[in-house]
């Protein structure tokens, strides 16, 4: 088994993440995938990737769900039921169950940034983790043989051979709605931390209790179009518009 | 226990060539990474004007695209039956000398029976070029299957459409009113905008059937049955015209309102527009009483009454005609909710919320300005209301009406090209008078010349149809005659139908590029196969004889060639995003870009633009070859750099001149495609900000876009709300102006071509009315693909692996499906068996599926039992090209009557549960693959990067 930092992580970088906006476009899941492939550890691998069964891993996946709220809440003027776009990566817990689990000290937590991490050479593909992750967020290389999960790009956000604005996740660079957000959730003056506090930011299941670093913004409230003040209804027909026109003609 | 060292700082690359994403029709800048000459890292250029650093899944899919194992990898010489995909590899030499002699020999016999035709062309000035120098009237591009009727209702109601030539203003709208799926173009553009509209809290309303992408996220959806969109509209005008909620002074000085249209039933001149002895349309002016040419100083011109002409007529203002027709009760919402499926509150409220944005929140931006007649003004009103649509509203019969309407509203608003609304990107707007008419007449080519103008227009009436004597169609796909009189972008969808049945002519060679014509680019493929398959039993040669494709990838079509031309990838070659083709500018600034070669080929390929060049230089074409025979073009870049369309005018607008810092006009410059390099690939000019609004009418942008070279005076636009180009088409079918439509047609013409904005029936519907189809199908591809062909990439294709058909629960409860259920679906014309899924979000009428995953098994470098040719399925087998037979002996085209645009959106169906088959049907024999690369069983791609 494995220990989580003693103290609590000087910094608990993590990802902020706007339902309000999110389109369902992917353009996060692949970002991270063409990022991380290269990037820190073995390459995501790709099986049968031009077959019948192909299937590949990701740190990164955006699942849609059809949601029908409870109440009859008007959402829209065509029905109840909204779609809902939804990205999951590792939610960098602080209570990671991934860590813990771990039977070699390959999964861990970072104390400088909070940040859960594989330490490849130590992962023996053994899948506790996760199986203990009740997100789903961690997948099995298979070519490689060791557990794979979001870094949340940690050889972007440090790289000093890349320009400073450079330094997120590559999700977070690429995400055209501007859905994403990357920062420091242990500051409460961050941008992420006041994001949070002003859209009623949540935690994703927070009865395991896991207590999630990232967090997801919920839709905004909506006002539906029928609550517009309704417009003024002249009942003269078109000699009457006519005659108002002629008015406006001499105001022009 | 001490952490594992992580490298945190590892250099990701080892060189950046910045260049232009062709994923889809966005044209994003991206970077792209290389290390040990492999790509490392695509991502999206922070300085690029179009997505400013963003990247969707389709550009950071480049890796996969450019090393996909279906790229082509030889040219290549059929020598199996059609469909079968035998072929073996040839040298350019010979496959070039092959399409020489080919061409040569119909240019030589009868240019006309080369028929061209470009998909995903992003080079149409190019392959326009060559088609008229080559002398065939038969060319297009895809856009008559795509959205034709958004570009030519705009152009010709208000000088510029949406697609991706202009942009609400998503700094300042405060109401964003979208119709319709239009995830289709200006992608990023658009995510960005839908970004800042949520950060501003300005409100989203998405008018679809079908609730994905940015519907998703809409503060209010509008699930609105298909093909119903303009009768929407058409009821908010009604409802705006009835509170007395519109610009009048607007309308005024920049529409056609007060313009006076003449009232003599049963004349030749019936509803045009009553002119003076120089052409100028009259106004009458209320305080002299008399009629005056439209613009005089200080006229005081009527929006109603009925005046008499000095001639003794009698003409009404067209703002009359406007408010007497929509005023009518018929568009009431209480009128149309049963139609439209949208319920009478919705309407009203939309209405109500456009009306008080744009009046009650109307903004203004204090910059002085000059109009078009010399008034000044302190500052631009804004109405801060804007609109998109794009192939949800376009891909019905009814497209071009409803385009026309959405127009309406928003000129009667005041919503356009102002603060806060629908801007345009220059070169637009242009007035219709600035583009040229359609070419093609008899007297336009012949043997062994030049077409005497350009292929694709605006006819100004049936004057400038493309007819023969007999009134017949002068072009294989009938663009231009009395079927599609307004086809400004072809009609590719007939193509091969047309060329099979010698209907109007047999065609000796079809020559294509980038078109999936023999899959999910066709209506009916099963037919379009057969046809390509068919044989002339006395001569036993094809019936469609030489079919030249150039691609990328082994699409479905390839198996159908008979000489196959192989292209680059996107990174290995030079093109140009041309201000004289599709432009990538924004409402601030004039941008234009390139493509480099980032990567060298690393098989027997070419770039498919400087193939055209070495065609056309040994067709010995002008413009192409010098007097003495000699090429005038090394390739593409030379083309891009030295090529004038008019003096100082190439396809490059930036770094023009000897020394480089000319801008729109200037002389070729040698060091032209180095500065862009440098530049970042891509060139952009701020437009000066008295200039940025009002462009129609504003004084210093029509002298701004007479320096860039994109007109040569200025050209404002009069808003055209009624249209005497639509009256024109009414008379012939009335018998009352030459030419006189044939009276086959006058019954479509008369309905279809009204000249103020229509709503009618989508004619597919109409014909199936009681015919036991009471559902709508229709598709739509997914961001992650769309406007892009993605099931070639392994990682896109995790993505859509395989489509389903989503149908909506109160279908499903009626014939009792649930998940994973096989239905039958059927239409007028065919059979799918397919499966299927529940879905809460699409109209209650109308079910839907991504479009274009099913693909052909042997197809696109896929094993033969990938998802996506053993479940994955088409819509297409149920669209026939043709509506059903409707007595009258004709066989119309499933299209639209003003345009031709191809009416994808009309499908009508009904539903049965199937017993689950092995495969989704229809299913074909599989081809052989042509894919040039090795299907690797396992992918591993950045391994040797791993620390």
């Amino acid at each position: 088994m494995t220990s989580l930092p003693a103290a609590p992580p000087q910094k608990k970088l993590g990802l902020v993440i706007d339902l309000d906006v999110c389109v369902g476009c992917h353009a996060c899941v692949v970002s991270c995938k063409e990022w991380n492939t290269g990037g820190y550890g073995a390459a995501l691998s790709d099986h049968q990737p031009y077959g019948a069964d192909v299937s590949g891993a990701f740190l990164n996946r955006v699942h849609s769900f059809e949601v029908v709220p409870d109440g009859g809440e008007v959402l829209g003027e065509a029905g109840e039921a909204r779609l809902v776009h939804f990205p999951k990566s590792c939610l960098h817990c602080d209570d990671a169950p991934c860590v813990t689990v771990c039977p070699t000290g390959a999964s861990y937590k970072r104390t400088a940034d909070g940040i859960v991490l594989v330490d490849e050479d130590k992962c023996i593909g053994c899948g506790l983790c996760a199986w203990a992750c009740p997100y789903g967020a961690r997948e099995l290389d298979l070519a490689a043989g060791v557990m794979k999960k979001c870094t949340l790009c940690i050889d972007r956000i440090y790289n000093e051979t890349i320009a400073e604005v450079d330094r997120v996740p590559s999700c977070v660079r690429t995400c055209p709605v501007n859905a994403r957000h990357f920062g420091d959730l242990a500051d409460p003056a961050s941008d992420v931390s006041i994001l949070v506090a002003e859209r009623g930011g949540i935690d994703l299941m927070p009865e395991q209790g896991t207590r999630p670093v990232n967090k997801y913004l919920p839709p905004r409230a909506r006002t539906p179009l029928a609550a517009t003040m309704p417009l003024a209804e002249h009942s003269d027909g078109a000699k009457g518009f006519f005659a108002w026109l002629d008015g406006m003609l001499d105001r022009i | 226990m001490s952490e594992p060292a992580v490298a945190l700082s590892k250099p990701v690359s080892d060189e950046v060539r910045k260049t232009t994403c062709y994923m889809c029709a966005c044209r994003c800048g991206i970077d792209v990474h290389l290390k040990d000459g492999r790509i490392r890292y695509i991502e999206g250029n922070r300085d690029h004007p179009v997505n400013r650093g963003v990247l969707c899944a389709k550009g950071s899919a480049g890796i996969m695209q450019h090393y996909a194992p279906a790229r082509l990898k030889a040219p290549l010489k059929r020598v199996g039956p059609r469909g079968s995909g035998r072929f073996v590899e040839i040298s350019w030499d010979e496959a070039l000398a092959t399409a020489t002699e080919w061409m040569g020999t119909v240019r030589a016999d009868d240019p006309r029976k080369l028929a061209f035709f470009t998909g995903r062309d992003q080079s149409q000035s190019l392959t326009g070029f060559f088609a008229q120098q080559f002398g065939t009237p038969n060319y297009a591009a895809h856009g008559g299957f795509c959205s034709v009727n958004m570009a030519a209702a705009g152009i010709m109601t208000i000088g510029g459409a949406f697609w991706e030539f202009g942009s609400p203003d998503w700094d300042r709208t405060k109401l964003f009113v979208l119709f319709g799926v239009a995830e289709d173009h200006d992608s990023n553009p658009i995510k960005i905008g839908i970004s800042k509209l949520k950060k501003r809290g300005a409100r989203f309303v998405s008018v679809n059937p079908v609730r994905t992408g940015y519907s998703a996220v809409a503060d209010n959806w509008i699930g609105i049955r298909p093909g119903t969109d303009g009768l929407l509209i058409l009821s908010i005008v009604h409802e705006l015209l009835k509170a007395r909620k519109i610009d009048v002074e607007y309308l005024l000085r920049y529409s056609n309102a007060a313009w006076l249209v003449i009232d003599a039933p049963g004349s030749a001149e019936h509803g045009l527009f009553a002119r003076d002895e120089k052409g100028a349309p009259l106004v009458f002016e209320t305080v002299t009483e008399r009629a005056v040419p439209a613009g005089t100083a200080g006229a005081r011109a009527a929006l109603s009454g009925r005046f008499e002409l000095p001639d003794g007529r009698f003409a009404v203002p067209a703002f009359r005609l406007v408010a007497e027709k929509y005023l009518d009760e018929r568009y009431a919402p209480e009128a149309v909710s049963g139609q439209t499926g949208v319920p009478v509150s919705a309407i009203r409220g939309l209405a109500a919320e456009i009306a008080r944005v744009a009046f009650d929140e109307a903004i203004f931006v204090e910059q002085p300005w000059t109009d078009i007649k010399g008034e000044r003004h302190q500052g631009f009103v804004g109405r801060p209301v804007s609109f998109h649509a794009m192939r949800g509203i376009s891909a019905h019969s009814n497209g071009f009406q409803t385009a026309r309407a959405l127009h309406l509203l928003q000129v009667l608003i005041g919503a356009v090209d102002c603060p806060g609304a629908f801007r345009f990107e220059p070169p637009y707007p242009k007035p219709l008078e600035a583009h040229p008419t359609p070419h093609g007449k008899a007297e336009h080519f012949g043997s062994n010349k030049p077409l005497s103008g350009p292929h694709l227009g605006f006819p100004r009436g049936p004057e400038d149809l493309l007819l023969d004597p007999a009134g017949n169609p002068m072009r294989i796909d009938k663009a231009f005659s009395w079927d599609a009189p307004i086809s400004a972008h072809g009609l590719m969808h007939m193509v091969i139908a047309n060329a099979h049945a010698g209907d109007p002519y047999p065609v000796d060679a079809l020559f294509l590029y980038m078109a999936n014509m023999a899959w999910n680019s066709s209506m009916n493929t099963a037919a379009v196969i057969a046809m390509l398959e068919d044989k002339n039993p006395a001569t036993g040669e094809y019936k469609i004889p030489k079919i030249i494709y150039s691609d990328a990838y082994a699409s479905e079509m390839v198996a159908y060639a008979d000489l196959v031309l192989p292209d680059t990838t996107y990174l290995e070659r030079h093109d140009c995003i041309s201000l004289l083709d599709r432009p990538i500018s924004e409402p601030d600034s004039v941008n234009d870009a390139i493509r480099w070669p980032v990567l060298e080929p690393d098989r027997d390929v070419r770039p498919f633009q400087t193939v055209l060049l070495d065609l056309g230089a040994r067709l010995r074409l002008p413009g192409f070859v010098d007097q003495r025979g000699r090429a005038l073009y090394k390739d593409y870049a030379d083309y891009i750099v030295r090529h004038e369309r008019r003096p100082g005018i190439g396809p490059l607008a930036g770094f023009r001149g000897s020394d480089g810092t000319r801008t729109g006009r200037g002389a070729a410059n040698p060091d032209q495609l180095r500065r862009y390099i440098e530049n970042g690939s891509f060139f952009s000019t701020h437009i000066p900000l008295e200039a940025q609004f009002y462009k129609h009418a504003n004084r210093a942008y029509q002298d701004f876009a007479v320096r860039m070279g994109f007109i040569d005076e200025p050209k404002p636009v009069t808003f055209q709300l009624y249209s005497e180009i639509l009256q024109k088409f009414r008379l012939s079918a009335e018998g009352l102006r030459e030419p006189v439509a044939p009276e086959t047609h006058r019954e479509r013409i008369l309905r279809a071509f009204s000249p103020l904005p229509e709503w009618y029936r989508p004619l597919e519907e109409a014909a199936v009315a009681d015919g036991g189809f009471p559902y709508h199908a229709i598709t739509q591809r997914p961001m992650a693909m769309y406007h892009s062909w993605g099931s070639m990439n392994a990682w896109l294709r995790q993505i859509h692996t395989a489509n389903l058909l989503y149908v909506p629960a109160a279908i499903c409860d009626e014939h009792g499906l649930a998940d994973g259920d096989w239905v039958h679906l059927i239409s007028h014309h065919g059979r799918i068996t397919v499966p299927i899924a529940r879905t809460e979000t699409a109209n209650a009428d109308t079910m839907w599926t991504w479009n274009a995953i099913g693909k052909r098994a042997g197809a696109w470098g896929l094993d033969r039992d990938a998802p996506e040719a053993k479940r994955g399925f088409l819509l297409n087998h149920l669209i026939h090209e043709l509506l059903p037979p409707k007595g009258d002996g004709m066989r119309w085209s499933n299209s639209d009557p003003v345009t031709g645009q191809a009416a994808w959106y009309d499908l009508r169906v009904r539903i049965e549960k199937a017993e689950p088959p092995d495969a989704s049907l229809p299913q074909f024999p599989p081809t052989e693959s042509s894919a040039g690369g090795a299907r690797l069983a396992l992918l591993r791609y950045g391994q040797e990067w791993a620390r």
